[in-house]
């Protein structure tokens, strides 16, 4: 059964948390119209929602980075006010965002003692913060040496810093804005170790994800927003995936990838013996057109590093690239756009986008020699061209001239799409392309790829989603430690752990 | 409008600028000379005949002395042949009249203007020399007019600020991949003595026009070569472009001065002066150079690639790598065009003094970047336009201009001029992150855009 009314005035002083008709609007949008939310002591509460849906408005509030235009919030039955960040610390919320906040140079003990050292006589009491960093991470159940520095951690350690920083605040609540997005599978199994511990320690955890796999795994209830409105908080025993990506999108969902019909044709792409000191090995394998091919592994498995030595982004060791069977050599990114190849990075926003520039800017980037006359731009041109991907793409922006940082990430990444499809090039490499995307977006993305694959171009698609490598891909080649382990050539009948099986062993 | 507005917001302080500085400097003013004299002889010829007595009086060292004298070659063109012109101090005015007095003449008009008008022997005229009683005291019509406004004035800033604004285009150039170039200044004097010790051996004083030609393209080559090489120190090498340029700033200067032997260099073609001191059809050449410059530089960023690259650099260096754009040569490029414009605004600056001084242009690269800044270029890269930095540039140089004509110490000057640049800044980080009350806030940092 579906809980659609929300009854915050129940179990008013156990309530960990309550906000009650929280209301904010910015020029132009009503993000929040009237929410309430309530959360227990622990209990994991998952918030779920499209980009856009209103999920990060309603945390920033919470941590004080914006401030309600009505509405309530109340701790432990108490009316509490949040004006900034440390009236949020102050009592008991802490908030580990998608970018973390450590300093890269400081240590792990420097980072969580940041802003409240532990002093004696005015100086640092290096020892005792010490000892305590160490009582942190027992109590996390992870052993780190508190005095490595934070910029050498892999993402899943920070995130794990991050933790133990909330904690040496004494959070009684913890929010956590995506925090597996950029965690393989089994640090992901390992933060929910962790979060069912906290959950023994009575801390309400609310987790925002847009992988739903994990918040039936970890969620005890979980609650949907749309356009800024509430649309249901359930239980998640008695709701299904498919009912939740329903409710998310407010449609019914006919299935999560898009069928095609996939017509391989020649070869017309192929790379023999490549590598780079011990990051990629060996690594030959080629790519047809109207071919997906799908590449799995855990992250750090040279998937990406793979791809931007082919795009010429950085230098291999060794290495030799055919393009319809003649070699060809490309030494920089020009040359490969010249080879008509195309890579979407993972890293949207610091390899693919330049944020403080408008869309067109963006957009038109590598397509410039398409709208030059002579010495001049022509911008009627490029604005003409750029209006048409809009409308295709269906891109959702107010105008060409908007900053393409304001825009969410599924636009952002459509306008990367778009750019690069202007240039019509044969051979379109995509890296984790629906990261941190929402599944209608996403969704639109999988059309996109299915349709230029028949339109007979080569599609390479990393992603470390297994759900969407299977269901996209003509062919998967999976990698491990820089090396190929193993191709799927059937990938009807494969399964996750057929994969997993290669990207571990 | 409201796009203007956005993007060159330091428009309406420069307005606010030149409109407090005209309302401070509001005063009285008789029409500069030339049409001052048209004015008047135009009225003695209308009134007098051509053999009265007309006196022409200037006072001694002050602006009616050459208009005196201009006033008495005009009106003896016209063939009035008993003009007198008495240029000098009060007492040389009375002695005249005396005389003029004992001979028995009588002068039929005085005509004059500014200071003279307030001596006190012209207002006794009538009760010292009552037989004069009837010559009219003739003086130019004056207006109300502000100091600032005058035409002389704005030429004036101009003038001052023209090397400045040269090295701005390049500079904004440069900030705007995230780059910053301090080598600007000395840079000036490496063009300057480079240009000026190839006039001197080809002929100094004596040589034909085309030889100031020569020495302005060798010392504008010689700057590109030297912003070749530190672009390809950024570009290839990664060293910061604040270190690059700083060592090139002290080799430059010392370049310079070793050139030179730390001397001036006086000997100079006579065409020297064209660039920095000509006019052609009644405009400085320099304000003709800096228009032209500027409408290249504006079109070469906002409507070619290469200047859609520059700002894509500076926007996400990686992103623009990886959308194909040859960063390096990018690079290398706008620190080659900040060079250039420092060779060129040597080159001025030896046109203006008639002379390449190792010592010139001392403390211009800070003066430079301000200006850029002021302008609205972000100093992280990425944003910028060159018209803004023509903003900022008469920003700074109005502030000057308005500070000379009131007469304020130099020292004040500075004083001033760094709390205005400060301030300028301020005021269009709040304008542009539309929050002026965010400035007051506590706790929340400004947002730039």
């Amino acid at each position: 059964m579906i809980d659609n009314t929300t009854n915050p005035q129940n179990n008013n002083l156990t309530c960990l948390l309550e906000m009650r008709g929280i209301d904010k609007s910015f020029p132009g949008v009503h993000a929040l119209k009237d929410i309430s939310l309530t959360l227990q002591r622990g209990e994991v509460l998952a918030l779920v929602g499209e980009n856009g849906a209103g999920k990060s408005t309603l945390i920033k509030i919470l941590g004080g980075a914006h401030l309600p235009d009505g509405g309530d919030i109340f701790i432990e039955g108490k009316p509490v006010q949040i004006r900034s960040p440390h009236d949020a610390q102050h009592v008991g919320i802490s908030i580990i965002y998608q970018e973390f906040n450590l300093i890269p140079d400081l240590t792990i003990r420097e980072n969580i003692f940041l802003g409240k050292e532990k002093t004696t006589f005015g100086f640092v009491n290096t020892s005792e913060e010490h000892r305590q960093s160490r009582l942190l991470f027992e109590k996390i159940g992870v052993d780190i040496d508190p005095d490595a520095r934070c910029g050498d951690l892999t993402v899943s350690l920070q995130q794990i810093v991050e933790i133990a920083k909330a904690l040496s605040l004494h959070a009684a609540l913890i929010v956590m804005d995506e925090p597996s997005a950029a965690l393989t599978i089994q640090e992901v199994k390992h933060l929910f170790a962790i979060i069912e511990d906290l959950k023994k320690q009575n801390m309400g955890i609310i987790y925002i994800s847009h992988r739903l796999e994990e918040v039936f795994e970890i969620a005890d209830r979980v609650m949907v927003l749309r356009d800024g409105e509430h649309v249901v908080t359930s239980e998640i025993k008695d709701i299904n995936r498919n009912r939740l990506i329903e409710m998310m999108v407010g449609r019914p969902l006919e299935s999560e990838f898009p069928k095609r019909i996939s017509k391989v044709g020649v070869e017309h792409f192929r790379v023999k013996d490549l590598s780079h000191s011990q990051v990629v090995r060996n690594v030959h394998f080629h790519v047809s057109a109207g071919e997906v091919l799908g590449f799995a592994g855990l992250i750090g498995a040279g998937r990406t590093e793979t791809m931007r030595m082919i795009f010429g982004a950085d230098k291999p060791d060794s290495g030799h690239i055919f393009i319809e069977g003649r070699e060809v050599r490309i030494r920089n990114p020009k040359d490969a756009i010249r080879h008509r190849i195309c890579l979407l990075t993972e890293d949207r926003k610091g390899q693919g986008l330049i944020l403080n520039h408008s869309c067109r800017e963006n957009f038109s980037l590598p397509n410039l020699d398409q709208f030059s006359r002579g010495l001049f731009l022509d911008q009627g041109k490029e604005r003409k061209t750029f209006s048409q991907y809009i409308k295709n793409l269906k891109i959702k922006i107010q105008s060409q001239e908007q900053m393409i940082v304001s825009l969410s990430g599924g636009n952002q990444q459509k306008v990367v799409l778009a750019k690069w499809l202007a240039k019509n090039a044969d051979m379109i490499i995509f890296d984790e392309p629906t990261r941190g995307i929402d599944v209608g977006a996403k969704y639109e993305i999988y059309l996109l790829i299915n349709q230029l694959a028949e339109e007979g171009k080569a599609i390479i698609l990393i992603s470390s989603e297994l759900p969407e490598i299977l269901g996209m891909s003509d062919r998967i080649i999976v990698m491990h430690e820089g090396e190929i382990k193993g191709e799927i050539t059937d990938v009807a009948s494969a399964t996750q752990e057929d994969i997993l099986y290669l990207a571990i062993s | 409008m409201k796009n203007l507005l956005r993007n060159y917001g330091m428009i309406l302080v420069l307005i606010g600028l030149c409109f407090l500085f005209s309302l401070l400097t509001l005063k009285k003013q008789t029409p500069e000379s030339d049409s001052a004299v048209e004015q008047l002889v135009e009225q003695i010829h209308k009134n007098y005949g051509r053999d009265d007595l007309i006196l022409t009086v200037g006072a001694f060292n002050k602006d009616s002395a050459p208009f005196a004298s201009l006033l008495q070659e005009e009106l003896q063109k016209e063939e009035f042949n008993n003009v007198r012109s008495i240029i000098g101090i009060p007492q040389d005015l009375r002695l005249a009249l005396d005389e003029i007095k004992v001979s028995g003449n009588r002068p039929a008009v005085i005509a004059t203007n500014g200071d003279v008008i307030k001596w006190r022997v012209i207002e006794l005229i009538p009760d010292e020399y009552p037989e004069f009683a009837d010559c009219e005291i003739l003086t130019p019509t004056s207006t109300l007019w502000p100091d600032f406004l005058k035409r002389s004035n704005l030429l004036a800033i101009v003038d001052r600020i023209v090397v400045i604004a040269v090295m701005a285009i390049g500079m904004t150039m440069v900030i705007i991949t995230g780059g910053i170039d301090l080598s600007v200044g000395s840079l000036i004097a490496v063009s300057a003595v480079i240009s000026t010790s190839l006039m001197k051996t080809m002929g100094g004083l004596e040589a034909p026009d085309w030889v100031v030609l020569v020495g302005f393209i060798a010392g504008i080559l010689s700057c590109g070569i030297i912003g070749g090489l530190g672009g390809f120190l950024v570009a290839r090498f990664k060293v910061p472009p604040f270190i690059t340029t700083l060592g090139i700033m002290l080799m430059g200067r010392g370049l310079a001065f070793m050139i030179t032997g730390g001397f001036s260099i006086y000997q100079v073609p006579r065409a020297l002066p064209w660039l920095g001191q000509g006019t052609s059809a009644g405009i400085p050449n320099t304000v003709i150079l800096l228009f032209i410059l500027y409408m290249i530089a504006h079109i070469f960023m906002s409507h070619t690639r290469m200047g859609r690259y520059i700002y894509a650099v500076g926007g996400n260096a990686e992103a623009a790598r990886l959308s194909g754009v040859s960063v390096g040569f990018i690079i290398v490029f706008v620190y080659v065009i900040s060079s250039l414009t420092a060779g060129l605004g040597g080159c001025i600056q030896a046109s203006q003094l008639n002379t390449g001084t190792p010592n010139m242009g001392q403390m211009y690269e800070l003066y430079v970047i301000a200006a850029v800044v002021v302008g609205g270029t972000s100093l992280s890269g990425g944003t910028g336009k060159i018209l803004g930095t023509l903003i900022g540039v008469f920003v700074i140089s109005v502030i000057q201009n308005g500070m000379n004509l009131m007469g304020i110490e130099s020292y004040t000057q500075q004083v001033v001029l760094g709390m205005v640049i400060l301030s300028a800044v301020l005021l269009d980080k709040a304008r542009s992150s539309g929050k002026w009350y965010s400035l007051l806030k506590r706790g929340k940092p400004l947002t730039s855009q």
